[in-house]
């Protein structure tokens, strides 16, 4: 069988790797270009670079409107994600103790802001807030970004729920624990690592949105993502190029992060 | 012996009882903890949305302007006479007067100016002149008619009348290019207002070729990933997961950056002597492509791996031993397997793509718009909220529409990621 490779067989195995390395190339070279650009002497985002400094890191952390937006990006982020992981680890817990009627509508209920364009959401928004002066408010941007993000808490939260041993909640029971007990002493440390997951999504999924941003933001609301959309609209700089090297490497650490979050999950789960 | 053997029922009767009402309060609490949740997307989420959607129907402003002349417009009699005659003027007259002393007439000009070029100076100028009149005239058409000519015109009074509420299709039909016409029956719209539908039609068009590049470029990838032993798989993934995790802004950015005259891309084209000039690669449709290709890609990979995983490899072994042709083999063997993969991936691209808004408006140019730029232009820009809600009925009829398909494909909630 192993000697039987035949030579349309290796062709197409090294058209395979070809196609493959161009796409991994594809997904990941333009991520990285910006970031030795950040570094570069000169006005324009252009290679070769001229000499490496760091003013543009300079003019990003000692300017007062980028500070201002990352401010605004950790408030609203930081209290979104805790609304999306408390209501949504709760309706997690809820989904996965009882079959109830309608059960399967209500998850599909609860995944609409996943897939729902978010341009017809802020538009909505626009209007809805307006009586009740939460437009340009930080906390009708909190609410709005815990909506996008509680259906990732859900998913997160029931991905660790669908592993865990009903009857260890039973054991607990028995032992005479009231159900308060077994949900602080049992049911959460094991869930702990999904909720943890689901509210860094969600905190992500913050700090990503701009759209909300644009409709329902005001000039007191500008966070880093719409600092960058003005920037990237009006006049590209290497300020820009640091700022999104700044969210590179958040996001390089928010993976690892999640990679760990999930290891440990899948551990708890098989031990 | 007769004691028990009735309280033998009647103790199993009961203990079925509390079993029942045991599980009943099992169910309550368990929805009792979804409660906060689904209450929370109700008044923040789906509120919203559908009173978004109400503006694409909802019509209130010529009628909240000019209540008797809506009430008489709806009375006439319009297969007799196209322009009404002085009973309609003889409420008109007044009601002009008053709404542009109340100023009210402001909202009936927008609305009229929706449908009827003009219209918004035909209404504020009409009021103006009438409001201004020191005595009541004695015939208030030909006063009105005086005035503005246009007021004897047909078109003037289907305009009217598609206005005069409180529930209209004319957004609706207007997202489809078409109108009702003095019958009543609907036709296309003149061909300088039919916009729309080559604005849904860029939209599919775009989602699709992003969706193809998607498929074209993620198989591969999937492919190689899958038949990889599982800790090279995991290293290599990351590639996959940084995209995924950079904010869509960063991309952006970057692709700006890369694509632009001076950028990388120009510059190794000019190396390997493709081309003697820069090409023009951003701020054009080839730009939206490429980036949201790039946006996309994981979307397609994550569920294509996650099938190909499962796919044993000795069908493919037993196909070729058969003697089957590895491209056949390929095409007849495996491909089918991993079709449920491709069809999630495939309809998952599509429907993101199909809402897709910040990256068309910072790559594309003026004519790479799609459906979602819109939207919001007509909420911020023109407050032609109508239409902006009669646009986003369509956007999210279809999108809701291939979710469903979507669902049935992967089974709902565990397929989503």
């Amino acid at each position: 069988m192993s000697g039987s490779v035949t030579l349309t067989e290796k062709v197409w195995r090294v058209v395979l790797y070809v196609a493959a390395t161009a796409g991994f190339v594809f997904l990941v070279a333009p991520i990285l270009a910006i970031v030795p650009l950040s570094f570069n002497d000169g006005q324009f985002l252009t290679y070769p670079l001229r000499g490496l400094t760091l003013r543009w890191y300079e003019n990003f952390f000692f300017s007062g409107t980028w500070m201002f937006s990352i401010r605004n990006s950790l408030i609203i982020g930081v209290c979104a994600a805790l609304i999306a992981s408390v209501l949504g680890t709760l309706a997690a817990i809820g989904l996965w103790l009882a079959e109830f009627p309608g059960k399967r509508l209500v998850g599909a209920f609860l995944l609409a802001p996943m897939i729902v364009p978010i341009v017809i959401y802020s538009v909505g928004l626009y209007f809805y807030f307006a009586p009740w002066n939460l437009t340009a408010t930080h906390l009708g941007l909190i609410l709005a970004h815990a909506v996008l993000g509680a259906p990732f808490v859900l998913i997160t939260v029931g991905a660790t729920l669908s592993g865990f041993d009903r009857t260890l909640i039973r054991a607990g029971q028995s032992l005479g624990a009231t159900p308060i007990q077994v949900a602080r002493h049992v049911v959460f440390p094991l869930i702990a690592p999904g909720v943890v997951f689901g509210g860094l999504f969600a905190f992500a999924v913050s700090l990503e949105e701009v759209i909300t941003v644009l409709l329902i933001g005001g000039p007191n609301q500008r966070t880093l993502p719409r600092e960058m959309f003005s920037g990237i609209r009006e006049n590209i700089s290497p300020t820009i190029a640091a700022a999104a090297t700044i969210m590179i490497v958040l996001a390089i650490l928010l993976l690892v992060t999640a990679e760990l979050l999930r290891r440990r999950s899948a551990k708890l789960r098989s031990g | 012996m007769v004691e028990t053997s009735q309280e033998g029922p009647r103790a199993a009767r009961s203990l079925k009882r509390s079993l029942a009402r045991a599980e009943r309060r099992r169910k309550l609490r368990a929805f009792l903890l979804v409660l906060p949740l689904i209450l929370f997307v109700l008044a923040f989420f789906a509120a919203p949305i559908i009173g978004m959607l109400e503006r694409a129907v909802v019509d209130r402003d010529l009628m909240q302007a000019w209540p008797r002349t809506a009430e008489a417009v709806k009375a006439h009699d319009w297969s007799e006479a196209e322009v009404p005659g002085e009973e309609v003027f003889a409420v008109l007259g007044p009601e002009l007067a008053s709404s542009f002393e109340a100023r009210t007439a402001a909202g009936v000009a927008r609305r009229l100016n929706y449908d009827l070029d003009g219209g918004r100076s035909l209404v504020m100028n009409t009021a103006r002149s009438v409001a201004r009149l020191d005595e009541t005239p004695p015939a208030w058409r030909d006063a009105i008619l005086e005035i503005e000519p246009r007021w004897g015109e047909p078109a003037t009074w289907t305009a009217i009348r598609r206005a005069a509420g409180p529930v209209t299709d004319f957004y609706l039909l207007q997202t489809i290019d078409r109108q009702r016409v003095a019958d009543g029956s609907i036709a296309s719209v003149p061909r300088e207002r039919a916009i729309y539908l080559q604005i849904y039609g860029r939209t599919f068009a775009i989602a699709l070729s992003v969706t193809l590049l998607c498929l074209a470029i993620g198989f591969p990838i999937a492919y190689l990933l899958a038949s990889l032993p599982a800790n090279r798989a995991n290293l290599l993934l990351i590639l996959v997961l940084l995209p995924f995790w950079t904010p869509l802004l960063v991309r952006t950015a970057a692709w700006v950056v890369v694509l632009q005259e001076q950028g990388l891309v120009n510059q190794m084209l000019q190396f390997l002597q493709v081309t003697d000039r820069p090409i023009r690669l951003v701020y054009n449709r080839t730009g939206v492509i490429i980036s949201m290709t790039h946006v996309l890609l994981p979307f397609m990979i994550l569920p294509l791996y996650a099938v190909m995983q499962t796919v044993p490899p000795h069908y493919m072994r037993a196909a070729r031993s058969l003697g089957a042709p590895p491209f056949t083999a390929f095409r007849r063997v495996y491909i089918p397997q991993v079709m449920p993969g491709i069809a999630a991936g495939s309809i998952l691209v599509f429907i993101i793509a199909l809402g897709y808004y910040i990256t068309p408006a910072l790559v594309g140019g003026a004519s790479d718009q799609m459906v979602s730029y819109y939207i919001a232009f007509y909420t911020t820009d023109t407050v032609n909220w109508g239409l902006a809600g009669a646009l986003g009925a369509g956007l999210l009829a279809a999108t809701l529409l291939l979710y469903t398909v979507y669902s049935r494909l992967v089974g709902g909630v565990r397929g989503v990621m």
